[in-house]
Parts: C-alpha cells; sequence; structure tokens
C-alpha cells in the first residue's frame, strides 16, 4: 500500500512538473510583450516597469522558470496586472463557489444515476433500462449551456421560480445559496449523471457476468443480497474513481467523458464568481498572471484529485492494497 | 449396477437424490435458438458419483446448470428435475433458490474467478449457512473454520479472514469446496473443477472430493472431458454430444466395451501413462453448432462408422445393450466382451458399413477396449482400498 | 456454456460488410446516420439553402418571433436566425473535422512510437500525453486559445491539442496487446522491418479502436468547439457560430426564446448524431466485448 502510494505520488509530482513547465511556457507564446498588451492603454512606462520587474519578466528564460516553480512552491503565483494583487489570493477567493456548485452537481447527479444505473443493469432490457439508455445518451449530447439557457427561461421567464443568475454565498445565505445554485447545477448535473448512469450501469453489468456472481447465485443467495453483497461493492469500486474524477474535472472546468462545458461555460453563463468565471476575465483582461495561476491551480487540484481517488480505489480493492 | 454399494450414513435406500427426465434447453441467442441439451434423463444415487462427460459445448455444464435453476435468462427449460423426491422445475425461482446450496453444493471450474475477491473467504463460505440455515456471523465463522480445516487448509482459524488472491489455485478450489459443502448438502456438482489447476494439484482435488463423498455420503456429479479422472472417482458415466446423451451406464461397461464409436474415439483420443511416444489419436472435425444440429446423429459427420444414410436423418433411439448401458446408435459396436449378451438391435450388424469399426485409420487402430480393461482394473483396486 | 460466441477483429475478413448490417438493424444508428449526412448537405451548402444573408441587419425586423418569413424568428438585430443557424453548420463541422484529424494524426504516431519501441521513448512521451492530460480540457483550450488569440484555426488547434493524448493512449493499450501476438512475433523473427510491421500487422488490428474513438471525439469536439464559441474564443463575428449565438441571445432569452432554442438544438442534434453512431460503432467493433467472449469461451 505504502509503496503504490508513493510510486502515484512521484509519478504527479513528475506531470505536475510538466504541467508547471506548460502553464509557464504559454506565456513565452504570447505574439509580443504580455505586459504591453495587458496594460493597453492603461499603459504608462512607470507601471510598465513596476509590472515587468516583480513578475521577472527582465531574466533569462531559465531563470525565470526556476524562479517562477520556486514561487510556485511557496503559494506565491505573481500579481495580477490588473490589480497587483496576488494571484493565489484571487484564486483561493473563487474557490468555495466553484466547489459548492462542482459538489452540489455531483451529488444531484448521484441521486440520479445511482438508482438509475443499478435498476438498468439489474433488469437489462426492461423498460428501465432503455429508459436509461435513452437519458443518458441525451444527457451526453445536450450542452450543458443550453440546458442552462432553457433552464432560465422556463424557471426563471416563465416561472419566475428562481432567478436568473447571480450568487449568493452559502455561508451568508444558505436558502439564497440553494436558489441560486439549482439551476446552475441542474445544468452541470444533468450531464454528469448521465455519464455516470452510464458508467453504473456498464460496470455492475460486468460484475454481473461475473463468476462469482454465479457462485452466489448457486448458493442460494437472495437476489437483493446478491446483488448488494457480491454485484455492487465489486462494480462501485470503478465507480468511486469516475465519481472522484467528475468533482475535479467539474472544478477544472471539464467533465471526464464529455471533456467540455463543465462549470468554466456554466459559471459565465449564470455569473458565478467561481474560478471558471475567473478565468474568462482573465482571458478577456489579458490578466496572463491570472490565467496561468488559475490554470496551475485546477490542474493540481485535478491531479490530486487524481491521487486521491486511487488511494481510495486501493483501499477498496483488496487486490490492488497488498501489491 | 454392479459397482459395489457405499454404505452412506445418509442413504436412505437407493433413491435418488437428483433425477433428470427428459431435460431440454434452448438458448435464445442473437442468431436464432440454439438447442443445448434435448432429452437428457440420468440419476445420481446417495453416495454415488455420476460423471458426465463431453466436449465442450456437449451441453454437459447446460444440463445441470438448466436443472438447478442457473442457466441464462434467455434460456427455454422444459423436462422433470426431481431433487430429493421435490419437483424444481415446477417451483417458483425464490422457492428453488432454498435448495440451492441447502441441498446442492456447486464448484465451478476456475477458482480464480469463482470466488469473490472483495469478500474474505471465510465469510464466502459460510454466507449460505446464514441465508440457510440462520446462523449468525460468529456461528457462520466458526463454521467456515471448520470448513477449511476439513479440506485441509493449514492453520484455517488464521485463513478465515484472508482474501482469495492470497491463495494459491489449488487452495482456492479447496476454499470452493469447503464452501459448496458449507450446508451439508445431499449433492456436490463439481462441473471441471480440476481442468484449471496443474497436473499435480488435479490429483489432489479429485482425492479431496472422493475422501469428502466417502466421509459425508454426498452424492457427486461430476463434470469432465477427462477421463482418467472418470475412470477413478466415478460409478456411473454418462458421455454427451451435441446436446444428447450418446452412452450411459456402469464406469465398468463402458470403459469396458464402449459402444458408441464416439466414446471409443474419446477413450483411444485419451493420453496414458506408460504410452509415452505412441501417438494420439484425434478426433477428426469439430462439434457440431447448437444452432444447426442435424436431425439424426449429430456425430454422424465425424463418425469414422458412418453407417448410412439412416444416421444422418434419423435420430438413433438410446438403446439398452446390457442391464443399464445404453447406446445412442443404430449399430451397437460387437467387439467389446460383454457386448454380446446384451440385446442385439437387429438390422444393425447386417448393414454393409456397419462393422468396419475398429479399422478407421483416425482412430487409431481401436485399443480402446483394452484399455478400458486395464482402467477398470485400477478401479477396483481403488475400490478396495476405499472398504 | 453452450453457446458459440464468435469473436471479431478487423482483420477478419468482411468486417466491414459485418459493420454495416449491423448498424443497418440499429434504428438509433440509422437515425444518427441520417442526421449526419443532412448536416454534410447543409455544412457544404448552407450559404445556398439559407432564405437570406447571415448578417442582413434589418432594424423593423429586430427579435421577431418564429413566422412564415422567418421560421426561427430574428435576433436583436433583425438577422435571420435560420439563415444564421444553417450556415453555423460549416463552422462546427470543420472545427470538429479538423481538430480530430489533427488528434488522431499526432495521438497515433505517438502512441505508435510509445507501445512499439517502450523503454524511454515511451516513457517521455506518455509522461508527455499525461502532463496535457492533466489539464481540465476546456481549461487548455482555452488557455491556448487565449494566448495565440481567438479564431477559426486556433480553436482547431487548442481542440486537436487537448484530445490528442486520448488517441495516443488508446493506441498504445492496443499496440502493447497486438505486440505479443503471434503473428506480429513471427513477423519481428523473420525480420520484417519495424515500418512495415507496424503498417501490415499493427495499425489494421487496432482500426477498430480508432474509428471507435474517432467518431466519439468528433461529438466531443463539436461541444467542445461551442464552448469556445460560447466564450468568444471561437470563430470571430461577424461570422455565425452556434456557441457565440447562444452567448449573444442568453441576455434576450426570457423574451425571445428562439435566439436560446434553435442554436442549442443544431448542437445537441450535431453531437447526439455523433454519439449514435460512435455507440453502435463500439457495440460493433468494441475489444471489450471481444475479451468478454473469449472470457465466455475459456470458462466453458
Amino acid at each position: 500500500m505504502g509503496r503504490f502510494v508513493l510510486r502515484r505520488l512521484l509519478q504527479s509530482v513528475v506531470v505536475l512538473l510538466g504541467v508547471t513547465l506548460v502553464v509557464f511556457l504559454l506565456l513565452q507564446l504570447v505574439p509580443g510583450d504580455p505586459v504591453r498588451v495587458a496594460l493597453g492603454t492603461r499603459f504608462d512606462q512607470q507601471t510598465y516597469d513596476a509590472l515587468r520587474e516583480r513578475s521577472g519578466l527582465d531574466r533569462p528564460l531559465v531563470v525565470q522558470y526556476l524562479s517562477y516553480v520556486g514561487h510556485a512552491l511557496t503559494g506565491d503565483l505573481g500579481v495580477s496586472f490588473r490589480s497587483g494583487q496576488p494571484v493565489t489570493t484571487i484564486v483561493l477567493e473563487r474557490l468555495p463557489a466553484t466547489l459548492s456548485l462542482a459538489v452540489t452537481a455531483v451529488l444531484l447527479a448521484l441521486l440520479v444515476a445511482f438508482p438509475l444505473g443499478v435498476l438498468s443493469a439489474v433488469r437489462s432490457g426492461s423498460f428501465v433500462d432503455h429508459a436509461a439508455r435513452v437519458f443518458s445518451q441525451f444527457g451526453v449530447s445536450v450542452p450543458d449551456f443550453w440546458t442552462g439557457i432553457m433552464g432560465i427561461l422556463l424557471f426563471a421567464g416563465v416561472l419566475g421560480w428562481l432567478p436568473p443568475s447571480g450568487y449568493v454565498a452559502l455561508t451568508d445565505d444558505p436558502a439564497g445559496w440553494a436558489s441560486h445554485v439549482a439551476l446552475p447545477a441542474t445544468a452541470v448535473g444533468l450531464v454528469t449523471a448521465s455519464i455516470l448512469t452510464r458508467f453504473i450501469r456498464s460496470s455492475v453489468l460486468e460484475v454481473l457476468a461475473e463468476d462469482y456472481v454465479r457462485t452466489a447465485e448457486a448458493k442460494g443467495l437472495r437476489r437483493r443480497v446478491v446483488v448488494v453483497r457480491h454485484v455492487l461493492r465489486n462494480a462501485l469500486i470503478p465507480v468511486v474513481t469516475v465519481v472522484g474524477v467528475q468533482l475535479a474535472s467539474l472544478v477544472g472546468g471539464v467533465q471526464l467523458a464529455s471533456l467540455v462545458g463543465g462549470v468554466i461555460v456554466i459559471e459565465v453563463l449564470f455569473a458565478w464568481p467561481g474560478i471558471g468565471r475567473l478565468t474568462y476575465d482573465a482571458v478577456q483582461a489579458r490578466d496572463y498572471p491570472v490565467l496561468q495561476g488559475a490554470v496551475l491551480f485546477v490542474a493540481t487540484l485535478f491531479l490530486l484529485t487524481n491521487l486521491l481517488v486511487d488511494v481510495l480505489y486501493a483501499r477498496l480493492d483488496p487486490r490492488i492494497r497488498l501489491r | 449396477m454392479n459397482a459395489p454399494v457405499v454404505p452412506s450414513p445418509r442413504a436412505a435406500g437407493d433413491a435418488p437424490v437428483l433425477a433428470i427426465d427428459d431435460l431440454t434447453v434452448t438458448l435464445g441467442t442473437r442468431n436464432g435458438p440454439a438447442r443445448a441439451v434435448a432429452g437428457v434423463d440420468w440419476s445420481v444415487a446417495p453416495g454415488r458419483t455420476l460423471a458426465l462427460v463431453g466436449e465442450s459445448g456437449s451441453g454437459k455444464s447446460m444440463t445441470v446448470l438448466a436443472a438447478t435453476g442457473l442457466a441464462p435468462r434467455s434460456a427455454t427449460v422444459t423436462g422433470r428435475v426431481r431433487l430429493l423426491g421435490r419437483e424444481l422445475t415446477t417451483m417458483s425461482e425464490p422457492e428453488r433458490r432454498r435448495w440451492r446450496g441447502r441441498h446442492v453444493g456447486f464448484v465451478f471450474q476456475d477458482p480464480m474467478t469463482t470466488l469473490n475477491p472483495v469478500l474474505t473467504v471465510g465469510r464466502q463460505v459460510t454466507e449460505a449457512c446464514e441465508e440457510h440455515l440462520g446462523m449468525s456471523r460468529r456461528q457462520a465463522r466458526a463454521r467456515a473454520v471448520e470448513l477449511l480445516d476439513l479440506v485441509g487448509i493449514p492453520a484455517p482459524d488464521r485463513r478465515v479472514d484472508a482474501h482469495p488472491h492470497q491463495f494459491s489455485g489449488g487452495m482456492r478450489q479447496r476454499v470452493v469446496i469447503a464452501m459448496a459443502l458449507a450446508c451439508e448438502p445431499e449433492l456436490l456438482i463439481a462441473d471441471e473443477p480440476t481442468t484449471a489447476l496443474d497436473v499435480t494439484t488435479q490429483a489432489q482435488i479429485v482425492e479431496l472430493v472422493a475422501d469428502l463423498r466417502r466421509r459425508l455420503g454426498t452424492a457427486v456429479v461430476w463434470i469432465t472431458h477427462d477421463l482418467g479422472v472418470v475412470a477413478g472417482i466415478a460409478d456411473t458415466v454418462a458421455v454427451m454430444y451435441g446436446g444428447r446423451i450418446v452412452e450411459q451406464g456402469p464406469v465398468d461397461a463402458v470403459f469396458g466395451a464402449p459402444g458408441h464409436p464416439y466414446t471409443r474415439a474419446l477413450l483411444a483420443a485419451r493420453p496414458r501413462p506408460g504410452a509415452a511416444g505412441e501417438e494420439l489419436a484425434a478426433i477428426p472435425g469439430a462439434p457440431p453448432s447448437p444452432l444447426a444440429l442435424p436431425d439424426g446423429c449429430a456425430f454422424w459427420p465425424r463418425c469414422p462408422v458412418r453407417g448410412d444414410a439412416r444416421c444422418a436423418h434419423e435420430l438413433p433411439p438410446l438403446t439398452p445393450i446390457t442391464p443399464g448401458h445404453r447406446v445412442r446408435t443404430f449399430y451397437p459396436l460387437p467387439d467389446g466382451p460383454s457386448t454380446g449378451d446384451g440385446p442385439s438391435t437387429g438390422d444393425g450388424p447386417s448393414t454393409g458399413d456397419g462393422p468396419s469399426i475398429g479399422g478407421g485409420p483416425s482412430i487409431g487402430g481401436g485399443p480402446a477396449t483394452g484399455d478400458g480393461r486395464r482402467v477398470s482394473g485400477d478401479r477396483e483396486q481403488l475400490h478396495r482400498e476405499d472398504r | 456454456m453452450s453457446a458459440d460466441h464468435p469473436a471479431a477483429t478487423v482483420t477478419e475478413p468482411g468486417t466491414v460488410r459485418r459493420t454495416v448490417t449491423a448498424l443497418r438493424h440499429d434504428p438509433p444508428a440509422v437515425a444518427g446516420t441520417v442526421v449526419l449526412l443532412v448536416l454534410l448537405v447543409v455544412g457544404l451548402a448552407g450559404q445556398w439553402l439559407a432564405p437570406a444573408g447571415t448578417n442582413d441587419v434589418d432594424v423593423d425586423q429586430m427579435l421577431r418571433p418564429p413566422s412564415g418569413a422567418h421560421p426561427f424568428g430574428t435576433d436583436e438585430l433583425g438577422r435571420d436566425v435560420l439563415s444564421r443557424v444553417l450556415v453555423a453548420a460549416r463552422v462546427s463541422l470543420q472545427v470538429g473535422l479538423v481538430s480530430v484529424g489533427i488528434a488522431l494524426a499526432v495521438g497515433v504516431s505517438v502512441g505508435l512510437l510509445a507501445g512499439w519501441y517502450g523503454g524511454w521513448a515511451d516513457n517521455l512521451l506518455m509522461r508527455g500525453m499525461d502532463v496535457l492530460f492533466a489539464f481540465p480540457v476546456l481549461l487548455l483550450a482555452v488557455a491556448i486559445v487565449a494566448v495565440l488569440g481567438p479564431g477559426l484555426v486556433t480553436a482547431m488547434v487548442a481542440v486537436g491539442v487537448v484530445y490528442t493524448p486520448i488517441f495516443a493512449r488508446v493506441t498504445r493499450a492496443s499496440v502493447l496487446a497486438v505486440r505479443e501476438q503471434v503473428f506480429v512475433r513471427a513477423a519481428v523473427s523473420i525480420g520484417a522491418s519495424d515500418l512495415r510491421i507496424l503498417r501490415r500487422h499493427v495499425l489494421p488490428n487496432i482500426a477498430a479502436p480508432l474509428i471507435v474513438q474517432t467518431s466519439l471525439s468528433l461529438a466531443f469536439a463539436i461541444l467542445s468547439e461551442a464552448a469556445l464559441s460560447f466564450l468568444g474564443l471561437g470563430v470571430q463575428p461577424p461570422a455565425p457560430a452556434w456557441g457565440r449565438m447562444l452567448y449573444d441571445g442568453r441576455g434576450f432569452v426570457t423574451d425571445a426564446w428562439w435566439l436560446g432554442f434553435f442554436p442549442g438544438a443544431a448542437i445537441f442534434l450535431t453531437v447526439l448524431a455523433f454519439n449514435l453512431v460512435g455507440d453502435a460503432l463500439r457495440d460493433v467493433l468494441d475489444p471489450r466485448q471481444l475479451t468478454v467472449s473469449e472470457a465466455r469461451r475459456s470458462s466453458r
């Protein structure tokens, strides 16, 4: 177990170094002088020099990279070209909004996907199964920002039940937060639910075909016992992974399987002040340090979640644990 | 039956533990219905062992799975199956479920896949006792230790909490056997339990089952394609081909005087100790697809005897040639020592092609009969040791 | 088990015919194919099919609901929504096809090299792919576009880069499986050149998973393009794009539902069609099903 975790940890560190390199090089690819581009019409020599120096852009490339990594290790991701605030502070401020949205979406998705996926596998070929397959096929094909717009049209426009956009912190006003999170979380959750339904269904189906399930049936166990004790435990091991990755990718603005949409677009649509919205604003404002910082932060979070999920996977599956 | 009666503590008379009559299984497949089993009947008495022999796809596994309600959902099962005098086919599935595990234990082929990887072996061995006998978790665990000890697993009180991947293949099969015997069933069904194991382990598992049968008086249905095992363990044997029984009878009779060309070919195709260097006789051709079974004898296309057009179009009946020894052929082979006193089917031997049997070059000149005798000799010896 | 389940590989003769036959008997696949054919026509001939110009601004016809003259209504500048939706099909298909083409070409090459040669080449290449994979897809695409400047070409490159690792992984896994098979080892043992073995033996055997992955990736690539253009990072105005139309229309949606409905429905149908065909292909060609049938066979 320890060696397994250590190996995965080392792998993650290597990948993370690669990630910092890519993020760092992004800035070098900007045509022209990024500081100048960022300042645009607000250009004046004094601000320009100050920013250049604080960003270390006047030093050689290798030195810049090493100092970027060094600073990143101490939690220093540079300062915003716009506000001069530390990027780390800005990113962390936006984290709760994104996390609360992503977690709500995944929970909503699980609420639908778990019963639907399991039922559809256990009663494969039945009406429930067909309905589940149509649902998941449509769900992975629908752009969540379209579902979001349609949701706004129906629940904010026609019915007037929910606010069309905006954000209230969960800690300030739980009810307000809930009414604001409902639409965006449903839009994202629908896609996630379809992916999970599909995944849970095929995972359960696969386990149902295993020899040990036939053994359990040969022992004369009740169907419910066979499904719960022998099928679900095995089928859910891979599902845990996918749920974890889903969560991680939602935070980062993607979904594992559909690999698109996710919260960046939804945050823009619903004016939800999370990391996605921050990234979008940074792109619009050409605030490259913020863009870099947000991307690096999310990629790191993504890697860490994957690592965590792998460890969890190992705990659940004794075959891996003892390897 | 001429096999010696093995005294069994639970054998109340000779009423069969399991009796199958006219069992037919049709599977719905993507390419249409496949008749996997057709009109099979046999029975097994308390404390006895029936060997079900045949190639892959001959329907031998499907017979027992269908009989006990474990056939795939796409299967249509007809016929009669009586377990301890109770008809299983008309039972509801929940009712039949209470008989499985309680009165019938199963050992499947590959111990690497038949155990659930995430549960401890102890839990798996006796979870059926919690279900059927109302044991508590603690009682079940204690019983599991006992059973693991019974099947020869060292340090059972420690191993009971281990996971399946911590056991070798042979040890896992012992665990599976312990599991099958957990509720002291009257019948043990072993579906190719040694096929996935290496040779030394195979012998140990065969010996273990034979020993447990003696001690517990359990009836055994042993499914295999290994005739060597059959000779060592079974009292009666049923040979299946293309979903039907082609020959059935006491092991001595079937091995000593095989009546069906297929049985003879199987016996000839068997590797024998002391026959090193001799060429093994393969049976040319492949078994028929259950999707397209012929009207007549399913073995006809591969048959070295090759009767006549009648074999191709008309199904030969299962004909008794000696008491308890039945063969599905129009032309029971006349060359075995014991065949002479069996009732002749009449028109068989008169056909010109019929008697050209032993000469079929592909089945290796037919040493089968002589060899069969040798095997049955071994068997007698084994039985003497038993007593 | 008694029934025989024949296994399939792409090299088996008649696979193409078998695949086509299977798809023809699969209603969702037929529906998907029909939609894709319609899309192809619209993509090629959108300008001529459109009843009006995509940028015919008409201040007297602003935000008109669907009618005979404007079946999909008009937008905030009085432009005909139907015409814009039709013309935008080309952009979506273009970005989808080109970006998946890029991902396929680069990913397969990387996967072949890594899987065939193994060792340090494998390590280096696949760690590189891991790095790309560590980025959330859309975020990476956004970052690339932000740096290179928005537009059609950058959108294609960005989406292409993002999908490259998947193809590399699928290819590598398949190569590893094929490499150990007897016919490949035989070819190696008689001294056939690497290139020849890769082309003659390996590629045909990994075609099935690649075909499946391609059709599914097309669906995701089109969704990605729509998301990028929703964020204003795709093809630039005034050229119409479905995602951008949704973004521009979002402020009016409670008053003019058609602005939000039709472009989104177009994305949905396109992606659904690719998914339906991709799923049907996977059912026929999927290597996983192959292993299941093999497992069944050996368990008898």
